[in-house]
Order: structure tokens, then C-alpha cells, then sequence
């Protein structure tokens, strides 16, 4: 066993800081020592998506990132995109839509979604097809979860219309 | 009373059968609040995972833990020596055989469990796992079923007996030390007949690879053995908890009431998380050996080499008919590779699963099937991937044959289909391998089907694109993709459905309420079909409750009443009708409770919607919601306190949904890509509970079935290792490579289910693969092919081009 390493994150606003083995995945730091459950473990090999967070406003597939690669990072995860009270519009549109079954690949697929429209907020299907290809779903097939970013989008876009 | 709302609104506001409910899961699974296994933290729970043999066929001649038990947070390591003084180092298996829990002496597939590392967390049993050193011995490796029926190499030295000879299996006579079983339907005698003097025969051997359900979350479990109160707890990925809690307490010896077993959210199952893995028996093990909470989770890896394997069959066909295309018998014999050890999850009579279904959706008056079950060096398992047992294999093989057959006619397979399909005024049908299917409109659904996608207009534009090849114009061929499917789901009834000896029935338990909200309890478990969803709108219909009053809880096997659990589509055709059947029981008792409080005799009420009224007095009437209250605050003569009811439903049949789709794609012969134009898929599930999930059921099993014909496999070398373990070389579609999907539907509703639903769980999984497959196969039949097997990766299907000469 190595020695540990002094880590400090921003995780969903909140200041995290600890000892940490080097070798300790980031996925396993969310789920195992912070108790942050949202983000899943689907793979070995950084194909599916599951564990998909935001650092440092990128989407990150936090399996295949060290803690101590992470270190003063400012991570977001499905828990910190919306709640009970404050719903993301993505939140309500996969649900609207139809865009889950098992639920299991919901956190990364809305986590890269969010992230999707905010470099996009007018994303055509191709685009949204592309953009979330890092993603796995084993259920839906797609089409619905296209679907209810489609409808996220048109939403975000008429509210902040409203709002000009 | 008076009354304000309209009959409609009150028909709405009930939010039943028939109308696109959102789902009631969705709230916590889209803000990460899902409670998947792995989700589960306990005190002091430790972790544990396996030592894997990198051999396919190898003696054991040494493990040594020793320099293990010295890496820091490693607890124990069990090994098969540990677990024999309890009689746990072996299991029985679903199929009727056994299954070493961990290597006894030798180890019969790549990946297999040779020794279980429990530690602190999951990187010290990672560190412990290294420090394992297994001694192996090489033996030769079998990985293909044929030669394995002809090997010197025995497999399983334990079904041999010190004579030599080889002892009946589970399933009769075998032939061979590597010969599992034989099984038969239909006439053999008869059909040879009418195959040798017909007037064409069509033959085709196929290969129907091997694949993987592969979930997004895999299996996993947390064993946890109270030793103060006597109590094991158990939550696991489990498609049939109460069926987990059974096998735990036979082989365990622990008392069945001393065992919870706790099916929590799962991420997926189809047909992954049906079976009993070492990885329970090993946690639990180690749970009540170290006193704590044990877990294990398999990684990728892990679950794709080592649980629930699907497919694998080998199948040699001949079919025949007069000139004009009417189909007079049929022939099928499969060989079928089971690993090492047979793990099938099957109902106990058939080891094949409902592969005598293979006559399809045609009515074809002689049949004959015969089906070897094979020993090799693979992985066990055999399940049923998002399909009913072993019907996507049938399936195929018989949406091959039609088109095998087309071909000998020179004759359109849609028209062959189309006069060869049972007749609407033929059902209940008796198939000629011993089915009674229940009802079906073909023509009906096959016409709509074809008229929407323009079938004639497909046609020519694909003989113009055929022109337009061979001048040079294009290097993109057209294929037009036909597969018509009839499903056999919902096992089953009990006087031939059993697992492990348990009748196949399910179960809904209903308490209402005193306020008029309900809770109902079902033996089945949701992986993503949206059960708390649909099953309340059943009960809504039903009782005249809001769904939105209704919860619905699985999963948890001290309180869910017993059932069978979710797979082979047999929660809506099976619980959804105990939950049916269990809501008139409600509505029996409220309807004396109503007709009480209107003081009229019980004949004079009746149910309307939300309501009794009195008959022909409809402003005389008390809500459900009323009775439900009156059971609970009034002493009614002859009639006891509250509102309950559980219904134990053994269906008298099968359903038989069944459905027509059509693919078209572009295939660019010089790169082998396949490009999906058009896929309609028009089912007919009798019934329609929720369009909304049905929907969304057929775009994922169009999305599995376009994964396993274009790409999907679990394929070996020659020396047993695994070549596609990881989802590198697995092939899962993305969002990029999937095509939106035109759904259609027919109502044929079920005639014995008491609302008439069959399940659609796993119908497009079912129709969809040969769909895609026919689409790949036809592009190419004007340049001579017939037949070429699964999956249709890009370079198989460049290399169809290239041995058709294409390439110039
Ligand atoms: S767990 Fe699959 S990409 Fe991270
Ligand atoms: S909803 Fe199950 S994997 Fe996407």
C-alpha cells in the first residue's frame, strides 16, 4: 500500500477533504467515501458512461479518473443537477418522455446531458445522438431518452426567452 | 349525493388500463436516489470476489492462501476445501445438474471461481486476489460441441461412473461422457415420411452464436447473517427472490423463515439475473464465517465470462411444401453447447426451454424436433436473453427457413408467410410440437404491417437498386428485412411448468385502507418494466381506486407473498392476472359492503367505474372509497372488518403474442456497414396496459435484438479464452448507431387471462433479430446467397460481398 495523499475536492457545492491511497478511482471516492450514490459503476473499461460526472465543467467518466488526479477539482453529479424542489428540466423531460426503464444509466445519461446542452443549447438529433454516445443505456434503445433531451432543451430555451 | 364529475372524468382521474401513466419510479431513479445493491452500505460490511482461472480445462493440483492471508485487510480465503465440510462446495443447478461453488480439483471454463478473497474493501481483496498462487494443470480444451460428442476428454469425471459407464442425467439416457441430454417433441417417423416424398425440401444449417444479456448494472449481492437472532438477510440482483430464498435454504440448511431475501431497484436483468451464482453461496459463506456483512459485485469482466450465457445453439433444418408454397412438415436438430456445467434456466420439463415453438406462426401439420445438449469448456449458464425460454432461437430458425424455403420457390416471403400463416378461424390452435396457442390474427397484422412500409413499392425500388449495381450506379445494395413471430410467454401452468420443483404460478396480496389508498404486494420484480406503474393501473380498472393511491411493492420476501419472479415475460400474462384476480376478490366483498350501506340486496349494485350503484337508480351509489372506509368503521352483519385479498393465479395456459416487423437498410458492400432506413414493428400483446411502456419495451428489445444480429457475441479461441470480455469487444449499441423505430400495434386479446394482456417484454427482442438478419440476408439473395450466420459485423458482411464476387 502506497502512501496516502492529502485531497480536497468541491463536490455539489460542499468542501470534501481527506487521505487517500493514489490509486483510489474517483467513482469509488463519490460512492464509497462520500456516500454520493447517483453515479454508477457499469464497466471496467470506460465505455459506458455510468459513472459520468462534471469537473471542472467537463463531463468525466470518473471510473477511469483518480482521486488524486481529481485533487481541487469542483465536481458535480447527478445528486447536484436537482432535487425534490429544484428539479432540472432534464430530470422532468426523461421522466415525461419515457426516457428510463431500470433507471441504472439515468444519473450519467442526465449528468452528459445537462453538460451536452449547455455547449449546445439547440441541439439537433445528430447532435444529441453523438454527443451522448458515451453513454450506454441497455433499455430504451435511445429514442426516448433523444426525445426527452429534445424536450429539455425546447424548455430551457423558452424559459430563458421568457426571462430576456 | 349529487355528482359534479362527469363519467369520463372519473374514468381518467382513475388513471387505469389502457392510458400512458408516467411512471411512479421514475422521481428517484432521474435524481439519483435508486437503490441498487451496490447502493447498500452496512456496518463493518466487508467484501469479497473471486480468484478466476485464466485455464478453460485444467487440474487443480495446489492453491496456497497463505501469502494472502498476510496482505493487510484481507480477512479469509475460501476455497473449495473450506466450503465441503458444509456440503457447499458444489450446487445444484436450475437444469438438474450440479455446479462446483469453487474448483474441485479442476476447473472447466475460463473465468471459473477457484477461490473467494474476503477483505476490508475492494482494493485489498483486489491485493489478496494477486497473492493467491494456484497451481493448474493443463488438460485439453473443448470448446466446440461436435467434437466434444466425439472426445476422448472427459469433462465431468463426477458423471462417469468407476465402470465407465454413463449414468441416465437429469433429462434420461446420454450418449456419451460430454452428452448431456436428448430431448424430442413431434412425430419422427411421420415427418421423415412426408420430407422424403415432398415435393420440394429445403435445408439449412445455421449457427445461432453465443451472447451475453449483459445489464448495465451486473450481478452482485450483500449476505448478511445475523448470528444473535439467527437471521440471514440476503439482497441481491435477483429476478426471482422468492425462488433465491428456497435454493439458499436447501443447500444452506438455514430454515426458510430465517432467510429475508431482498430484491432491491436492478439495473437490468434480461435473463442475467435469473440464475444462482457462486458469488451468493461464497458471501454468504463468508458472512456467517466472519460474522459481517459480506458483499460481492461482479465486475464486467467477471459477468461476462462467467454468469448467463444466452444462445449457443447449432441448428440443422428441412422443410418442405407443394410448388405452390404450402409447408407440409418440418425438421429441426440442434446441437447445444451448455459449458461445463448445465445451468440451463429452464422450466424443469424442458430442457431445451419452449424450443418446440419452432414451428412458428404457420401452420404446418408435421414437425419434428430433436435437440443435444452438449458439454464443452465454457462458461454455464443458458439463459434466456430478454425472451421467453429458448423462443428466440425457434424464432429464428423458423424466420430463416421461411426465407431458405422463398428462396427454393423463387417464390416472395412475404407471400410465402402469408399462405402458410394459421388461420384466425383456427384457433385455439394445436401446433404439431404439442403447443395450444390461444389466439392470433396473422393476416391481419401482416397486411397492415406490409401496407404501411408500401411492401410492393420496397420491392421494386430494391430491384431498381439491383439494376442500378450492376451498372456501376451504386455500391450500396437495399435489403428488405421480414420476420413474422409468434411468442410463447407467461410459464406457466403448473401441471407442466415447475422450477426446482416449484409450480410456476405468481401471486398479489391487496390491503386497502380504511382512507381508500392500497398497498399490493406481487411475487414478481421489476428491472425497468415499470411495474409500480402498470400494475396499479391494473388494480385501478379493477377496484376504482386511483392508481395514483395504489403502491406497489416486490422484492422483499418477508412480505411479498411467494411467486416466481420476472422473466420469460410472465409477470403481466402470470401476477398481472393474480393481481386481476385478487382486485375482484376486493371488489366481491365491497360490493356486499355497498349494497349494505345502500340497503338493497348485493344483486341490485353494481361496479361502475369508481362506484357501486344501485341498478337503475344511478344517484343512489357509494364510492369504493366510502366502502373502503365502512370496512374498516362499521360492524356489518355477517361480513368481517377490512378490505383484503391475495389471488395464487396458475394460468390454464401460455399467452402466444405475436407480431410482424419490417427492416429496411442500405449496405455498402465495400465497407460491410449496414445502415438502417426503416424499422416498423407492429405487436400484438393482446391487452394494452400502458402504451407508453410498451413502447418504450419494443425500442429497447429492437435495440438488443440489432445489437445480437449485427455484432453482438461471446466468442472463444480454440484454447477456451474469451475474446470478447470486456464491452471493448462486447458489442453494446450507442445512440449513434441505433435508428428510430416506427411501433405499431393489433388487439388480440388473450381469451383465458382475465384482461386479456399477453406480455411484450421480449416480443421485439424476439421478432427483431431475424428481422435484422433476413434485412442483411436479403440484400444479398439476387447475387446468390442463401444463408450466412450471425452476427453481422461489418467485416462478416463485407466478406459475404467479397465470396459473392462483389468486389470486382
Ligand atoms: S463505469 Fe463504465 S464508463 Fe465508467
Ligand atoms: S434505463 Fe436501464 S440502462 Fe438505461
Amino acid at each position: 500500500m502506497s502512501k496516502k495523499m492529502h485531497i480536497k475536492l468541491k463536490v455539489n457545492g460542499k468542501d470534501e477533504e481527506f487521505l487517500a491511497e493514489p490509486r483510489e478511482l474517483l467513482i469509488y471516492t463519490l460512492r464509497e467515501r462520500l456516500n454520493i450514490t447517483g453515479p454508477h459503476i457499469g464497466c471496467d473499461t470506460s465505455h459506458c458512461g455510468a459513472c459520468t460526472v462534471t469537473i471542472n465543467g467537463k463531463s468525466v467518466k470518473s471510473c477511469t479518473m483518480f482521486v488524486a488526479q481529481a485533487d481541487g477539482g469542483d465536481i458535480t453529479t447527478i445528486e447536484g443537477i436537482g432535487g425534490p424542489d429544484d428539479l432540472h428540466p432534464l430530470q422532468e423531460a426523461f421522466k415525461e418522455h419515457h426516457g428510463l426503464q431500470c433507471g441504472f444509466c439515468t444519473p450519467g445519461m442526465i449528468t452528459r446531458a445537462a453538460k451536452l446542452l449547455e455547449e449546445n443549447p439547440n441541439p439537433t438529433e445528430e447532435e444529441i445522438r453523438f454527443g451522448m454516445a458515451g453513454n450506454i443505456c441497455r433499455c430504451t434503445g435511445y429514442q426516448n431518452i433523444v426525445k426527452s433531451i429534445q424536450a429539455a432543451a425546447a424548455e430551457m430555451n423558452a424559459a430563458k426567452e421568457a426571462a430576456e | 349525493m349529487k355528482d359534479e364529475v362527469t363519467r369520463e372524468e372519473r374514468l381518467d382521474n382513475l388513471k387505469g388500463m389502457g392510458c400512458s401513466r408516467k411512471r411512479v419510479e421514475d422521481a428517484r431513479f432521474t435524481q439519483g436516489k435508486g437503490n441498487y445493491v451496490d447502493d447498500i452500505k452496512l456496518d463493518g460490511m466487508l467484501f469479497g470476489d473471486f480468484v478466476r482461472t485464466p485455464y478453460a480445462h485444467a487440474r487443480i493440483k495446489n492453491i496456497d492462501t497463505s501469502a494472502a492471508m498476510q496482505v493487510p485487510g484481507v480477512l479469509a480465503v475460501l476455497t473449495a476445501a473450506d466450503l465441503e465440510p458444509l456440503g457447499l462446495h458444489w450446487m445444484p443447478t436450475l437444469a438438474g445438474d450440479k455446479q462446483m461453488v469453487l474448483a474441485d480439483g479442476k476447473v472447466l471454463f475460463q473465468g471459473q471461481e477457484v477461490a473467494f478473497v474476503v477483505a476490508e474493501d475492494r482494493y485489498a481483496a483486489a491485493d489478496g486476489i494477486e497473492a493467491v498462487e494456484v497451481d493448474y494443470e493443463d488438460l485439453p480444451v473443448i470448446v466446440d460441441p461436435f467434437e466434444s460428442l466425439q472426445s476422448d476428454v472427459v469433462l465431468r469425471e463426477d458423471l462417469v461412473a468407476e465402470d465407465g459407464s454413463i449414468p441416465d442425467g437429469a433429462h434420461g439416457p446420454r450418449t456419451h461422457p460430454n452428452h448431456i441430454f436428448t430431448w424430442e417433441a413431434g412425430d419422427k417417423q411421420t415427418t421423415e415420411e412426408v420430407l422424403a416424398n415432398a415435393e420440394i425440401v429445403a435445408e439449412e444449417s445455421m449457427y445461432y452464436h453465443r451472447t451475453h444479456p449483459c445489464p448495465l448494472e451486473t450481478c452482485g449481492c450483500v449476505a448478511s447473517m445475523d448470528k444473535v437472532n439467527g437471521k440471514l438477510t440476503l439482497w441481491g440482483t435477483f429476478q426471482a427472490p422468492h425462488a433465491i430464498r428456497t435454493v439458499v435454504s436447501l443447500i444452506s440448511g438455514i430454515e426458510e423463515h430465517n432467510i429475508r431475501v431482498i430484491s432491491p431497484d436492478i439495473g437490468g436483468g434480461f435473463g442475467n439475473k435469473v440464475g444462482a451464482y457462486p458469488g451468493y453461496v461464497c458471501s454468504v459463506v463468508a458472512s456467517i464465517v466472519t460474522g459481517k456483512p459480506v458483499k460481492w459485485i461482479e465486475d464486467r469482466m467477471d459477468n461476462l465470462i462467467s454468469t448467463a450465457f444466452a444462445r449457443d445453439y447449432w441448428m440443422k433444418g428441412r422443410i418442405s411444401a407443394t410448388k405452390e408454397g404450402k409447408i407440409t412438415g418440418l425438421h429441426c436438430h440442434v446441437t447445444a453447447d451448455h459449458g461445463g456445467f448445465d445451468a440451463c434456466a429452464d422450466p424443469t420439463k424442458f430442457p431445451a426451454g419452449f424450443m418446440n415453438i419452432c414451428t412458428g406462426s404457420y401452420d404446418i401439420p408435421t414437425a419434428y424436433l430433436e435437440v443435444d445438449g452438449v458439454y464443452t469448456n465454457k462458461a454455464p449458464g443458458g439463459v434466456s436473453y430478454r425472451c421467453s425460454f429458448r423462443v428466440t432461437e425457434a424464432v429464428y430458425f423458423i424466420e430463416r427457413m421461411i426465407e431458405v424455403l422463398a428462396i427454393k420457390l423463387n417464390m416472395d416471403a412475404a407471400e410465402l408467410r402469408r399462405v402458410n400463416f394459421i388461420r384466425k378461424e383456427q384457433f385455439p390452435y394445436k401446433a404439431a410440437l404439442g403447443w395450444e396457442y390461444d389466439s392470433g390474427d396473422y393476416h391481419t397484422a401482416w397486411d397492415k404491417a406490409l401496407k404501411t412500409v408500401d411492401y410492393d413499392g420496397l420491392r421494386a425500388e430494391q430491384a431498381q437498386r439491383i439494376e442500378d449495381f450492376k451498372a456501376g450506379k451504386t455500391r450500396k445494395l437495399m435489403g428488405i428485412g421480414l420476420s413474422f413471430f409468434t411468442e410463447i410467454v407467461g410459464a406457466g401452468p403448473v401441471k407442466n411448468c415447475d422450477i426446482l420443483g416449484l409450480g410456476m404460478f405468481d401471486s398479489c396480496e391487496i390491503r386497502i385502507h380504511p382512507t381508500g389508498s392500497a398497498i399490493a404486494r406481487l411475487g414478481t420484480i421489476s428491472q425497468g418494466q415499470g411495474h409500480a406503474t402498470t400494475f396499479a393501473q391494473i388494480l385501478a380498472s379493477e377496484i376504482g381506486l386511483p392508481a395514483d393511491s395504489i403502491t406497489i411493492e416486490e422484492g422483499d420476501t418477508d412480505t411479498a407473498p411467494y411467486g416466481l419472479g420476472t422473466y420469460g415475460s410472465r409477470s403481466t400474462p402470470v401476477a398481472g392476472a393474480a393481481t386481476a384476480m385478487a382486485g375482484r376478490k376486493i371488489r366481491a366483498k365491497a360490493q356486499m359492503i355497498a349494497a349494505y350501506l345502500l340497503e338493497v340486496h348485493d344483486n341490485d349494485v353494481e361496479f361502475d367505474v369508481d362506484r357501486f350503484v344501485v341498478k337503475g337508480a344511478p344517484e343512489r351509489f357509494k364510492t369504493m372509497k366510502e366502502v373502503a372506509f365502512a370496512a374498516y368503521n362499521q360492524a356489518i352483519p355477517g361480513i368481517e372488518p377490512g378490505l383484503e385479498a391475495v389471488s395464487y393465479y396458475d394460468p390454464p395456459n401460455m399467452t402466444y403474442p405475436f407480431g410482424a416487423y419490417v427492416c429496411v437498410m442500405d449496405i455498402d458492400v465495400d465497407t460491410g456497414v449496414p445502415d438502417i432506413r426503416r424499422f416498423y414493428a407492429l405487436d400484438d400483446c393482446g391487452t394494452r396496459i400502458n402504451p407508453m411502456i410498451i413502447e418504450g419495451q419494443v425500442h429497447g428489445g429492437l435495440t438488443e435484438a440489432l445489437a445480437v444480429a449485427l455484432g453482438q457475441e461471446i466468442a472463444y479461441d480454440d484454447m477456451g479464452n474469451v475474446k470478447t470480455g470486456t464491452l471493448m469487444d462486447f458489442f453494446l449499441p450507442t445512440a449513434w448507431e441505433v435508428p428510430n423505430y416506427e411501433t405499431d400495434y393489433t388487439v388480440t386479446p388473450s381469451p383465458h387471462h382475465p384482461i386479456g394482456a399477453k406480455g411484450v417484454g421480449e416480443s421485439p427482442h424476439v421478432g427483431g433479430v431475424p428481422c435484422f438478419s433476413n434485412a442483411v440476408q436479403d440484400a444479398f439473395r439476387a447475387f446468390g446467397n442463401t444463408h450466412t450466420n450471425m452476427p453481422h459485423d461489418h467485416w462478416r458482411i463485407w466478406k459475404t460481398a467479397n465470396e459473392l464476387g462483389l468486389h470486382g
